[in-house]
């Protein structure tokens, strides 16, 4: 289908588990779904949740698929309401040690808020896919 | 990093020969590609150069700005001013929790009440929304899909209320569900259902409120997330074949339901495609209409659209590039022929627009409609080597996908099995590899970017950080004071409705909405008959 770049033929994320999940009522998945799509041929396991997911059964199923990194894709506005519930969630569980990354329509200043959260990286869709790749290798390297 | 650093990337842009939706573009035509026979004159068939004889000099079209957040309060607030801007008619955004029907107490709403549109769930909330407003002289149009027939039911209720008789109403309701379980998301029932409902909906709006247009059959979300401008037609004719079968099945007469079908597109910035696609979309529609359906009256042939243009053709570096972009794409819409423009805030990509960056957006149509002159002669571009020719070419890149559709089974299989959700994303994976290899060029994004720049402008939009407090007492407070006997009636017969698949629900949802009844109540009810739709997630 598509030509993979350089930087994905290497596959750095082989062996890694990463759910990508769409918590709220957002219903923009196409940024969600290049992601995952993006990830997997960079040699991820890829987990997609579809839409209309809870904070509560987001976290669920990332610690009952063991998975190394949660992204969260939030087009809507509410991003920090959300991922904090998400965060939250996954401290009650137990599973507050997994990455938690977040992409969409986020303004400057609520992105060093998402960052002061606790979220590893947020992403924006000018940003090019092998960025979100290398940085997402790197953290869970 | 700038694009320079990347290996792979040229360094300066490069203008290709091939357009955007992929046909081929020379550098020269002659007058051998111009084929009159296909053409016809602007208001007549097969209508490649208008709907109309005389185009925009009968009347101007539509300018139609996107809007509401918050409360009721703030958005007819908004709307007294874009109003009082010169803006003709009004465009209603509804918040998630609404267009998805949940009422604002759900768990799931919370977090989005008022975010991004307005939150209406219940009429209280329309009453105030449209206070001060005659109904009866302005033109509104809905973006609302999966509780579109609530919403239209909720509008009817609101000029029962205000004395404003219903065959006066103008306006459109989207109530496209396709486009909605393909790209925008926001589907409650499963497919046939909904297509039921759909029905139910235009063939009540035909007899209570025949000036309005109870469906508008959307290309602009599939476009938006990755399909090419062939692609989107293809899609949106498609889908709009669908609704014909589902009209004719349920007793609808095609010549009259077809008179109102209205249509609506993205406007991206390949300048030609937007232009060939408008053209020959509204070509193969006539063609549809008088050929599949023998319809005679050239009003039931006539394929009339709105735009927006902008969205994802907007990027957040150096924001101001957006203006120049809008402006662009416009110009495309008029000289494709469109009925209503909405154009994009300069900041839309990254936030709700503030009053100066909307206001901007409306001075951009007036500026192109009343000082450059572009829309004083029907189709201009009519005639035109090149322009007839690549109408011609991007009508059999048209049909060429809607042939594909076809051999699939067409569209309701090719939803429900999931297989138009994975194609387009992955079309939106190309599109996106595209722009990073720099083959699609974003000025300011992936050339001609300047280092550390600071995104974004100066003045920000903020939403009331109170906004969902107040939906909620205002929410209790009609819990509080309606007639619960009555609510409860008129809720057990919208089940009794629904559970008939010949029985049409839109006389029950308007007593519902007079009652009182919440959206999410009258969703439930729906729910409890038709179940939810299964979203298929096949990556």
């Amino acid at each position: 289908m598509n030509e993979l770049t350089t930087l994905r033929q290497q596959r750095p994320l082989a062996g890694k588990r990463i759910l990508v999940g769409k918590p709220g009522l957002d219903g923009h998945d196409i940024g969600a779904k290049i992601v995952a799509l993006t990830l997997r041929d960079a040699g991820a396991e890829v987990i997609y949740t579809g839409l209309r997911r809870t904070p509560l059964q987001i976290a669920q199923v990332a610690v009952d698929e063991g998975v190394d990194a949660v992204g969260l894709s939030i087009l809507s506005g509410s991003h920090k309401e959300l991922v904090a519930d998400v965060l939250a969630q996954l401290r009650a569980l137990k599973a507050g040690s997994v990455k938690v990354f977040v992409g969409g329509t986020i303004p400057r200043a609520d992105q060093d808020v998402l960052r002061g959260m606790g979220v590893a990286a947020v992403f924006t869709a000018d940003m090019p896919l092998d960025d979100v790749v290398a940085e997402l290798a790197q953290q869970l390297s | 990093m700038t694009m320079k650093d990347q290996p792979g990337v040229p360094r300066e842009p490069v203008m290709t020969s091939v357009s955007r939706s992929g046909i081929p573009v020379p550098a020269s035509v002659d007058a051998s590609a111009v084929h009159p026979e296909n053409i016809g004159q602007p208001g007549e068939y097969p209508f490649t150069r208008g709907i109309f004889p005389d185009g925009y000099n009968g009347r101007l079209w539509t300018i139609r700005q996107y809007s509401g957040f918050g409360t009721a309060e703030e958005s007819n607030e908004r709307y007294k001013f874009l109003l009082a801007q010169g803006q003709t008619g009004l465009s209603v955004a509804l918040d998630l929790p609404t267009q998805c029907g949940y009422d604002p107490t759900h768990p799931m709403a919370r977090p989005e009440i008022g975010k991004v549109g307005v939150s209406l769930s219940n009429l209280s909330e329309a009453e105030i929304l449209f206070q001060g407003l005659d109904l009866s002289k302005i033109s509104t149009s809905f973006t609302i899909n999966g509780t579109a027939a609530i919403i239209y039911a909720m509008y009817l209720a609101v000029a029962d209320k205000q004395g404003v008789p219903r065959e006066k109403l103008t306006g459109t309701i989207q109530n496209d569900i396709l486009k909605e379980y393909v790209a925008r998301g926001t589907w409650i029932f499963p497919v046939r259902p909904s297509m039921r409902l759909i029905a139910d909906s235009i063939l009540y709006s035909n007899d209570v409120s025949p000036r309005f247009n109870a469906i508008s059959i959307a290309g602009a979300h599939v476009r938006d997330a990755g399909a090419t401008a062939a692609e989107e037609m293809a899609y949106t004719l498609a889908n709009g074949l669908a609704y014909v079968e589902e009209l004719r099945s349920r007793g609808g007469d095609v010549e009259k339901f077809a008179k109102r079908l209205s249509f609506f597109f993205y406007v991206h910035m390949d300048f030609f495609d937007e232009i060939a696609k408008f053209r020959a979309g509204r070509r193969l529609w006539a063609r549809f209409m008088k050929e599949r359906y023998g319809v005679k009256d050239p009003k039931a042939q006539h394929f009339r659209f709105g735009v927006v243009c902008g969205g994802s053709s907007l990027v957040a570096p150096q924001p101001y590039n957006n203006v120049v972009r809008v402006a662009v794409e416009t110009m495309a819409a008029v000289f494709g022929g469109a009925q209503s423009i909405f154009t994009c805030a300069l900041d839309e990509a990254f936030q709700i627009p503030t009053e100066f960056s909307a206001e901007l957006a409306v001075r951009t149509q007036q500026i192109l409609a009343f000082e450059s002159g572009i829309g004083r002669t029907v189709d201009p571009l009519g005639g035109s080597y090149f322009v007839e020719q690549h109408t011609d070419r991007m009508e059999e890149m048209i049909t060429k996908v809607m042939s594909e559709i076809d051999a699939y089974g067409g569209v309701i299989p090719a939803i429900e099995d999931g297989w138009m959700q994975l194609r387009l994303a992955e079309r939106g994976l190309e599109r996106k590899l595209d722009t990073d290899a720099g083959k699609n060029v974003i000025v300011g994004q992936n050339f001609f970017k300047k280092e550390n720049e600071e995104i974004g402008v100066r003045e920000l939009f903020t939403l009331d950080p109170t906004v969902a407090q107040r939906a909620l007492e205002k929410f209790q407070r009609v819990l509080d004071t309606r007639e619960q006997s009555a609510v409860d009636a008129s809720l057990a017969k919208l089940s009794a409705a629904a559970a008939k698949d010949r029985e049409n629900v839109m006389p029950y949802l308007v007593d519902c909405c007079h009652a009182y009844a919440t959206v999410g109540e009258m969703v439930s009810c729906l729910k409890n008959q038709w179940g939810e739709f299964k979203e298929p997630v096949n990556l």
